[in-house]
């Protein structure tokens, strides 16, 4: 296949998988085009394999690597909970991470074959591209590694930070720029493990200070790395396919970075410098004297609804940590034979990934047509008989808008508190994962409901 | 004077960047996580440059370690390709519209 041709088809799967994202803007195209980026990887990978031909035998192993890899990646797919969804995300992107740093690395040693001279004499910009692919690689590795470790639960999701942690980063990387020039200047091997070494590090040490909460910026980022990784060995291979959708994953990780900042209104650098939620646990154990609380439930919680006429649910965190997105469509459905009018208030940063409930609530056959989004809802709170919290909690704090002193002020928040009565399913009176303290608790007309979410909502289906 | 393919790369590279822009906007909130699953199996088309690092090489010589990081690599991106879009299939599978009133 001459290599005009192989770029074409390249250049026809980089289409594709625009038509793949571009399909996702309704659910009704996003099927079709799920299928429109299997078809475009489908074309990549066999015009690839046709166009190295000729060693039969290799080719029996490429299968049976492809398999292997097929099968496990399949396997998890099927068997994975939707609940777990943000940690399987975090640890795909380890993979690209360490595809891209294989691909750097298996480049790096045999540069003949990609046509980018011997070894020890590639070419700068070879260079440049692929120890810049390695490197990013290298971080989206270890720091989406982290990142999974810390949605599974595996590693506190607290912050970790240590004095100097900023100026270390900054040598760290100031280095990495030094190195990779070194590199570019005398092409010895030692200099190209070292900054891969030096990126393993960078990428642990930018993700232990970014609290749980943060989580849904630190995924988002880490997406948007690997893609910027892609690219950068797109460039190396001159490959177009590659370059474009790097291109395309790169903006997209940053699109979504962007929005979930904005839904907690603080910038990206403030989220990466990271160490929230540590300082404020103090102040806040401080000020929780013992406020008076008005305690209910699930039959005064069951009452309530019965006899509005309209009801909000608003899901959160601790909506999936129970699991208890079945019984809660259980209850909706219930309600709505009693004539209630149901709908669900997302709010951008709810859950530990963007869209992380959006995912649950379809699995548990709600219809996405009763769920919006904060913009699209938040008037309606003012016209509603119950908001029915779930698992939420800093995402609902009138605080947001009141206490400039507040670390969430801000922030733009679901306007729970308008509704005539709030239900507020939580384990305790804690605080939530920004370490403040709801002034929603102690509202006259707050309920609150203490027991696990999947339980009380049981329980209410009981009492319906 | 000759232009250097770089500046063609380079001209594809910020154009895409652009299409992803607008494309990922118009991407409904509600499917935030399928993009990101998506994405994540679409980044996996490095496996191409896998295949080549793999395959490469003289046949009495193909098990060189360059051709073994490229076997690894394939191994990784292939986890990704078929996890990353089997998973993306199985919840877009789930968001369905209101059923007819009952």
């Amino acid at each position: 296949m001459s290599a005009n041709l192989l770029a074409f088809f390249y250049l026809i799967s980089g289409v594709l998988f625009i038509l793949a994202l571009r399909g996702l803007s309704s659910p009704e195209t996003s099927r079709q085009g799920n299928f429109y980026g299997v078809v475009g990887m489908a074309l990549a990978i066999g015009v690839t394999i046709i166009s190295v031909g000729g060693l039969s035998y290799s080719f029996i192993y490429l299968i049976v690597v492809l398999l292997i890899g097929g099968s496990i990646g399949a396997f998890i797919a099927f068997k994975i909970p939707m609940t777990a969804m943000p940690e399987l995300v975090a640890g795909f992107h380890s993979l690209v991470g360490l595809a891209a740093v294989f691909v750097a690395i298996s480049a790096y040693l045999n540069p003949v074959v990609f046509n980018l001279g011997t070894p020890g004499d590639i070419k700068i910009a070879s260079l440049i591209e692929m120890s810049l692919g390695a490197a990013i690689g290298a971080i989206t590795f270890t720091g989406s590694i982290i990142a999974f470790l810390k949605l599974r639960g595996l590693m506190s999701g607290s912050p970790i930070t240590f004095p100097g942690q900023h100026f270390l980063n900054l040598i760290l990387g100031i280095s990495l720029i030094g190195l990779i020039t070194y590199l570019c200047i005398n092409q010895l091997d030692s200099l190209f493990w070292t900054i891969i070494l030096i990126s393993f590090l960078v990428g642990v040490l930018i993700i232990i200070p970014i609290g749980g909460a943060d989580m849904p910026v630190v995924i988002s980022m880490l997406n948007s790395y690997s893609g910027w990784a892609a690219a950068g060995i797109g460039f190396t291979l001159e490959n177009t396919a590659l370059i474009i959708t790097g291109a395309l994953v790169g903006s997209s990780g940053a699109i979504l970075s962007y929005i979930m900042c904005k839904g907690m209104n603080r910038s990206f650098f403030n989220v990466i410098l990271g160490g929230w939620g540590a300082t404020e646990e103090q102040s806040s154990s401080l000020s929780k004297e013992q406020k008076p609380v008005k305690n209910g439930n699930a039959d005064d919680a069951a009452f309530l609804m019965k006899n509005a006429s309209s009801v909000i649910i608003v899901p959160g965190y601790g909506m999936a940590v129970a699991q208890a997105q079945h019984a809660l469509r259980e209850m909706v459905d219930a309600l709505k034979k009693n004539g209630v009018k149901v709908t669900y208030a997302i709010h951008p940063v709810a859950g530990r990934m963007p869209g992380h409930m959006n995912v649950l609530l379809a699995e548990a056959n709600v219809p996405y047509d009763e769920v919006y989004e904060l913009e699209e809802i938040n008037n309606d709170f003012a016209n509603c008989d119950v908001a029915y919290v779930i698992g939420a909690n800093d995402v609902t704090n009138p605080v947001a808008k009141t206490d400039p002193q507040s670390p969430i002020y801000g922030m733009p928040i679901l306007d729970v508190e308008k509704s005539k009565s709030v239900l507020f399913v939580k384990r305790s009176l804690s605080p939530g994962y920004a370490g403040i303290d709801n002034d929603l608790f102690y509202r006259d007309n707050t309920l609150m409901l203490f027991a696990d979410a999947k339980k009380m909502t049981e329980d209410i289906i009981k009492n319906l | 004077m000759e232009i250097d393919p770089f500046i063609f790369r380079l001209s594809i590279f910020i154009l895409s960047i652009f299409v992803g822009y607008y494309v990922v906007w118009s991407v409904t909130p509600s499917l935030h996580t399928p993009l990101m699953s998506v994405t994540n199996a679409i980044s996996s088309v490095i496996i191409v440059g896998a295949i080549i690092a793999a395959l490469s090489g003289e046949s009495e010589k193909i098990f060189e370690i360059s051709n073994l990081f490229g076997y690894a690599a394939i191994i990784l991106a292939a986890v990704n390709i078929f996890g990353g879009f089997l998973v993306t299939q199985r919840m877009l599978a789930m968001y369905k519209k209101k059923k007819d009133k009952k």
